[in-house]
C-alpha cells in the first residue's frame, strides 16, 4: 500500500492541452474519486496515473518513488476498466492467474492466490467458465479478482460500474467499498456519478474541463462547495441557483421577492450575485418566496417538487406529504442559502 | 374475398417452402452447377479414353469406356510427382514465412503507433496493387544474380513479395477489431510487447491467420508467371506450370493428361477449404466478440 502524490501534472494531445496543472495527493490506503462531467479528463488522468499515457510534465509519485518515466507493470498497481478487458480466450482462473503466472510465480501459490480470491468474490463456481459465459456482474467481479490477486499498492477504477445495471450497481458499490475496507488497498476511483462518489469515497476530487475544482471529504463538499460548479455538481437534485443583487440586509431576486444574505457575508451592496439553495433546504409553510407548482413527483420517503420562482426553476424536497397540484402557488423559505459570484463562480458566502 | 387478410395468414404457410425453394434454392442451384461445371469436365476427359475424345459422335457429356490411361501417363511418364512436391513445398514455406512476416508487420503497423505507420500501411497496400507481370522482369535479373535460378528458392523468396502485402493488409485489418483495452491491461499485468503478441492478439487471431494462410496457400498454389520464368529444368517445375508445358507438346494438346493434372492439382486446395471454412467464414466477419 502506498501513497499516491500528483504535482502539477499535466496532459496535452498535440496542442490540445486535456490537463491543466493538477495536484492531488491521495493517502496511504485511502479510497479516492475523481469525479466530473463527461470530457473533463478522469481517464487521462487514470492513465497517467497507470502509466499508460505520459504525461507532459509534472511529477507523479506511488509510494514516495517519481514514477514519470516508470513502465506500467514496475508501478505495482492493479486496473479495473470499464468494459472489464477480461482475455476472451482466456478461463476465469487463468484471467485472474495471467499476472502471476507472467512473473513467474510457482503454480501451486498462483492457484492459492486465485482461490482465494475467487472465495473473496464469490467466484469460486466460475473459475472454469470463459467470460462470454459470464453476466455483467460476474464479469465486473472478476475483473476486480484480476487486480486483487496481485495484491498491488494502488487499485485504479475507471467507471467500473457504468456498464451494469442500476440495481446491480448500488449492491457492487457497496461490495467494492467491502472489499476496501477489508483490503486497505489505496484506491483512485473515477467515476461521473456524484453519488457513486459520495458514497464511496473517503476522499472526493472535483474535476472540471482538466481541472481539479475541489478536494475533500464527501460532507464537507456537500457542506461547504467552494465554488458554483462544486456546488451544482455534488448533492441530487441538484441545488437551485437565482440571480439577484444585494440590496440592504437582503437580496432581490425577483419583483418584490428577496432572500436575507446570509449570516456573516461581507458583500457591497449593489452587487449581482448567485443566491444557491438545496432542495432538501427549502421548506413549504405558510409565508415565504412565492412560487408556483408546475410539477410534483412522489418517491415515497420524500417529494420533489418542481416550480418557478421568480421566472426560474427550481425544486424542492420536503418530507411531509403535501396535495399539490400544478398552477397551484405555494410558498417556499430558505434555510440555508450560499451566494456565488456570476462571473466566476466563486463562492462569496 | 371477403376476408384477404386471414386468406393470406393461412396461405403463408403453405407457401413458405415453395417460395424458399424459389428465392434461395434455385438460385444456389444454378450457383452450384455452373461452379461446379469445369470440375466435372475435368473429371469426365481425364476417364475418356483418347477416341471418345475426339470422335463427335455420342454424348460429350459422358464417358462410355472410362479409362485411367491417362493418369498413368500422367504420373508415370511425366514428373508430375516432383512437381506435386515441387508445388507443396514452396507454397508451405513461402505461406508460412509470408505470414510470419506479416504478423510483425501488421502489429506493428497497426499498434505500436510509431512515425509514419499510416504511410507504411498505405505503400505495403499499394505494393500489392503493383502486378507480378510487371515485377516479374525486375525480379528475373535479381534472381538470376543471387544465382538461383531453377531452383526452389527462386519461388519460395519470390512469392512473399505478393504475399506479405496481402497478408499484412488483411491482419491489419484483424487486429484492428481487437480492443485496446485487453493490451493495456496486459500491460499494467506485467506482459512484454512480444507475450502480449504470442499470448494475446494471436490466440484472439487465429481465424484472420487462417484465412491470411488460406488465401496465400492458394496464391502461391496457383501462381504462375514467376514459376514460369524461374524455373526451366523438370525437376523443379510446379504443377501449374508443368502441366502446361510439358503436356502440350506444339499443337499437340494431351487433353486427358492435362485434365488430369488439373484435377489432381486442385485436389489439396479444395480439401484445405472445405477443412478450415467454419474459420474462413468467421475470419472474414471480425475479431472478438464477447
Ligand atoms: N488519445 C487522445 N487524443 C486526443 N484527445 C484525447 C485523447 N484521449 C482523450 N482525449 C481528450 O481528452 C479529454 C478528456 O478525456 P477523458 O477520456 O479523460 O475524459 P473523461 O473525463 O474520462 O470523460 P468520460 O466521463 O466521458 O469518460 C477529452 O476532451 C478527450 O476528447
Ligand atoms: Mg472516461
Amino acid at each position: 500500500m502506498a501513497a499516491v502524490t500528483l504535482s502539477q501534472v499535466r496532459k496535452a494531445f498535440g496542442s490540445t492541452e486535456v490537463v491543466h496543472g493538477v495536484d492531488i495527493s491521495i493517502d496511504d490506503s485511502e479510497f479516492c474519486v475523481l469525479v466530473g462531467p463527461s470530457g473533463c479528463g478522469k481517464s487521462t488522468l487514470l492513465r497517467m496515473i497507470a502509466g499508460l499515457e505520459e504525461i507532459s510534465s509534472g511529477r507523479i509519485e506511488i509510494g514516495g518513488r517519481v514514477v514519470n518515466d516508470v513502465a506500467p507493470k514496475e508501478r505495482d498497481i492493479a486496473m479495473v476498466f470499464q468494459n472489464y478487458a477480461l482475455y476472451p480466450h482466456m478461463t476465469v482462473s487463468d484471467n485472474m492467474g495471467f499476472s502471476l503466472k507472467l512473473a513467474g510465480r510457482p503454480l501451486q501459490e498462483i492457484r492459492s492466490r486465485v482461490d482465494e480470491a475467487a472465495q473473496i468474490l464469490g467466484l469460486r463456481e466460475y473459475l472454469e467458465r470463459y467470460p462470454r459465459q459470464l453476466s455483467g456482474g460476474q464479469r465486473q467481479r472478476v475483473a476486480m479478482g484480476r487486480a486483487i490477486v496481485r495484491k498491488p499498492q494502488v487499485f485504479l477504477f475507471d467507471e467500473p460500474l457504468s456498464n451494469l445495471d442500476a440495481k446491480l450497481r448500488v449492491q457492487m458499490r457497496t461490495e467494492i467499498k467491502e472489499l476496501h475496507q477489508r483490503l486497505r488497498t489505496t484506491s483512485v476511483y473515477v467515476t461521473h456519478d456524484q453519488i457513486e462518489a459520495m458514497t464511496m469515497a473517503d476522499k472526493i476530487v472535483v474535476m472540471n474541463m482538466g481541472k481539479v475544482e475541489q478536494i475533500g471529504s464527501p460532507l464537507e463538499l456537500y457542506d461547504n462547495p467552494a465554488n458554483q460548479f462544486v456546488a451544482g455538481f455534488i448533492g441530487s437534485p441538484a441545488m437551485n441557483f437565482l440571480p439577484g443583487r444585494i440590496n440592504g440586509a437582503g437580496i432581490d431576486i425577483g419583483e418584490g421577492i428577496r432572500v436575507p444574505v446570509p449570516a456573516g457575508a461581507t458583500v457591497a451592496a449593489g452587487r449581482e450575485v448567485v443566491v444557491g439553495v438545496r432542495p432538501e433546504h427549502l421548506a413549504v409553510g405558510a409565508d415565504g418566496l412565492p412560487a408556483t407548482v408546475v410539477v410534483v413527483e412522489p418517491t415515497g420517503a420524500d417529494t420533489q417538487i418542481f416550480c418557478k420562482l421568480a421566472g426560474t426553476d427550481i425544486t424542492a424536497v420536503v418530507r411531509e406529504r403535501h396535495e399539490f397540484h400544478p398552477g397551484v402557488p405555494i410558498r417556499l423559505t430558505a434555510q440555508l442559502t450560499y451566494l456565488f459570484d456570476p462571473a466566476s463562480g466563486a463562492r462569496l458566502a | 374475398m371477403s376476408a384477404p387478410g386471414s386468406d393470406s395468414q393461412g396461405m403463408h404457410y403453405l407457401e413458405s417452402l415453395p417460395r424458399r425453394a424459389v428465392t434461395v434454392y434455385l438460385p444456389l442451384a444454378v450457383f452450384v452447377c455452373v461452379l461446379l461445371f469445369p470440375f466435372y469436365w475435368m473429371t469426365i476427359t481425364t476417364f475418356k479414353p483418347n477416341a471418345e475424345l475426339l470422335s463427335r459422335e455420342g454424348n460429350p457429356f459422358w464417358v462410355l469406356q472410362p479409362t485411367l490411361a491417362h493418369i498413368e501417363k500422367l504420373l508415370f511418364q511425366t514428373s508430375y510427382p516432383q512437381w506435386m512436391w515441387n508445388t507443396v513445398v514452396v507454397s508451405v514455406v513461402s505461406t508460412c514465412a509470408s505470414l510470419a512476416a506479416a504478423v510483425l508487420a501488421a502489429y506493428a503497423i497497426e499498434r505500436l503507433r510509431f512515425r509514419g505507420a499510416k504511410p507504411t500501411g498505405l505503400a505495403i497496400f499499394l505494393a500489392y496493387l503493383v502486378p507480378p507481370s510487371i515485377l516479374f522482369i525486375p525480379l528475373a535479373a535479381i534472381v538470376f544474380r543471387l544465382g538461383l535460378f531453377d531452383t526452389r528458392w527462386a519461388l519460395i523468396l519470390t512469392y512473399p513479395t505478393f504475399l506479405i502485402p496481402f497478408c499484412t493488409w488483411l491482419l491489419m485489418g484483424y487486429f484492428r477489431s481487437i480492443p485496446y483495452e485487453l493490451e493495456e491491461c496486459a500491460l499494467i499485468d506485467g506482459a512484454s510487447r512480444w507475450q502480449i503478441l504470442v499470448k494475446i492478439i494471436l490466440p484472439l487471431s487465429v481465424p484472420g491467420l487462417i484465412s491470411a494462410g488460406i488465401f496465400a496457400f492458394t496464391l502461391s498454389w496457383n501462381e504462375f508467371i514467376y514459376a514460369l520464368t524461374f524455373v526451366s529444368s523438370s525437376e523443379t517445375k510446379t504443377v501449374p506450370v508443368g502441366v502446361v508445358t510439358e503436356l502440350v507438346e506444339g499443337d499437340v494438346y494431351h487433353w486427358g493428361s492435362l485434365m488430369a493434372g488439373a484435377l489432381l492439382g486442385s485436389l489439396p486446395v479444395a480439401v484445405l477449404y472445405s477443412f478450415f471454412v467454419e474459420h474462413y467464414v468467421s475470419g472474414m466477419t471480425g475479431a472478438v466478440k464477447e
